[in-house]
């Protein structure tokens, strides 16, 4: 795991959840944002600093996985994240807030280790269910 | 669907060709069991495909994917061409994955019928031509072959609202072109949010828990190359599962579930992270619910032992 993703998910580990439903919701999304941003910056590109569907995490997560078709397999993690950070900051003190962060801070944390799951494979080789073929010729 | 549709739908799926596939034969033992176990129960009949071959899985798709594609092609020509039949069914993931990735290939990729067809020549057996044959999970042979009102009019032990996680793994909903039949309209299933599993078992009297980590990774591609990757990867599904208030993980994959299981207790050596929700195969629970006994089912042979779980409720 590089450093800095490590450093993501030691941030999470140790994250006491603010007891300000909005104020939880925005630093959990800004940590999902910047795993994808090292994805992004890993390979070369700029993060960029648009949004789909009202969510820059979304926009990042088009960007990473154009090209590596694997990568979708946190576009539901990504979406889960957004759904979630709208029902804590839509409803702030719904009796089910504390509950939502803490699903939330998982999902977060399941992207910056699949994050650094696939940095980790990219140097090795994708073995992944979507990877692309070592060999692209002609079979014989 | 329509009426006439799900009804002519339950006429193919009466009775089909089955490919356990190669985990079924080893750490997926008890899904096989319970997979007979729960179609023998609702009166749905399996034909074992013969002198069947492993379908490629990552290995051989990660060298050469088109051989790959012949190796799943081969599955299908024998089930298609050798047994007549119209239907294969394979309730693993990635055996699932590869025969539909397959026919998607041989639909529309000449290079890969080229192949297919020069190698089954070879080999000596016709080739198989894409539409041959329906490929289906597990789960789409009880929810259209059976459906859930005729579910419940067969339980005899209902769940008793037992809390259940679904989780679907990554391969059941991806990639996504691969399975057409998904994401068309009513009653159909969803790449985004599959929830065939979750209808099942809850005709079957479980508690169904809104579990948002149900298609993620769990690191299976890391296990070998980078594992703790994977336990931790595992260890947060689990812990995600248990905040839904979970008692129980549902899996409808061989590799999924083991992997699940594996990394449990691995979190426990490694990490000292205990997790104490069980792992249970979807056709385990369904088979309890339907009066098979739990040793027919190959309860005792999961590695997670959930028989205290379904004692506290009454179900073992």
């Amino acid at each position: 795991m590089t450093a800095a993703l490590a450093a993501l998910e030691a941030r999470l580990a140790t994250k006491e959840l603010e007891r300000d439903a909005i104020e939880s919701a925005q630093t959990l999304l800004a940590i999902a944002e910047e795993a994808l941003e090292r994805w992004v910056v890993a390979r070369g590109d700029v993060p960029t600093g648009e949004q789909r569907e009202g969510f820059r995490l979304l926009a990042l997560h088009r960007q990473g996985a154009r090209g590596v078709p694997s990568f979708n397999a946190c576009r539901e993690t990504c979406r889960e994240i957004a759904y979630h950070y709208n029902l804590l900051t839509m409803a702030p003190h719904h009796d089910q807030s504390a509950r939502r962060a803490r699903m939330m801070q998982l999902l977060v944390n399941h992207l910056v280790l699949f994050v650094s799951g696939k940095m980790e494979v990219e140097g090795l080789g994708e073995f992944c269910c979507a990877s692309r073929p070592l060999r692209t010729e002609p079979s014989t | 669907m329509s009426e006439a549709g799900q009804d002519d739908t339950k006429v193919r799926y009466a009775r089909v060709a089955y490919y356990p596939g190669c985990a079924l034969e080893g750490t997926g033992h008890a899904y096989n069991a319970s997979t007979k176990a729960v179609g023998k129960a609702l009166g749905l009949e399996l034909d074992e495909v013969k002198n069947w071959n492993c379908c490629g899985a990552m290995e051989v798709k990660n060298i050469d994917p088109k051989v790959q594609t012949y190796l799943s092609s081969r599955v299908m020509s024998i089930a298609a061409n050798e047994m007549g039949a119209g239907v294969v069914m394979a309730p693993c993931n990635g055996c699932y994955h590869n025969l539909k990735k397959a026919e998607y290939d041989l639909a529309h990729d000449d290079g890969s019928r080229q192949v297919v067809e020069r190698i089954s020549r070879k080999a000596g057996h016709a080739a198989y031509r894409a539409g041959q044959l329906e490929t289906i999970h597990a789960l789409d042979w009880i929810k259209h072959g059976v459906g859930e009102e005729e579910l419940k009019r067969r339980i005899r032990n209902g769940l008793n609202g037992i809390k259940v996680a679904n989780y679907y793994g990554c391969m059941y909903t991806r990639p996504r072109h691969i399975y057409p039949e998904k994401d068309s309209g009513p009653g159909s299933e969803s790449t985004l949010q599959p929830h065939y599993m979750d209808d099942l078992l809850a005709a079957a009297g479980a508690e169904i828990v809104d579990f948002p980590l149900k298609t993620a990774c769990c690191g299976g591609a890391h296990t070998l190359s980078d594992s703790d990757t994977s336990t931790r990867l595992v260890l947060n599904i689990l812990r995600a599962a248990e905040a839904a208030g979970a008692e129980v993980i549902a899996t409808e994959c061989p590799t999924c579930h083991s992997g699940l299981e594996m990394h449990q207790v691995r979190a426990e050596k490694v990490f000292g992270e205990e997790t104490g929700v069980k792992m249970m195969y979807f056709t385990q629970l369904l088979g309890v619910a339907l009066g098979v006994s739990p040793r027919k089912l190959g309860i005792h042979e999961n590695v997670s032992d959930a028989r205290q779980a379904l004692a506290g409720r009454g179900l073992a």
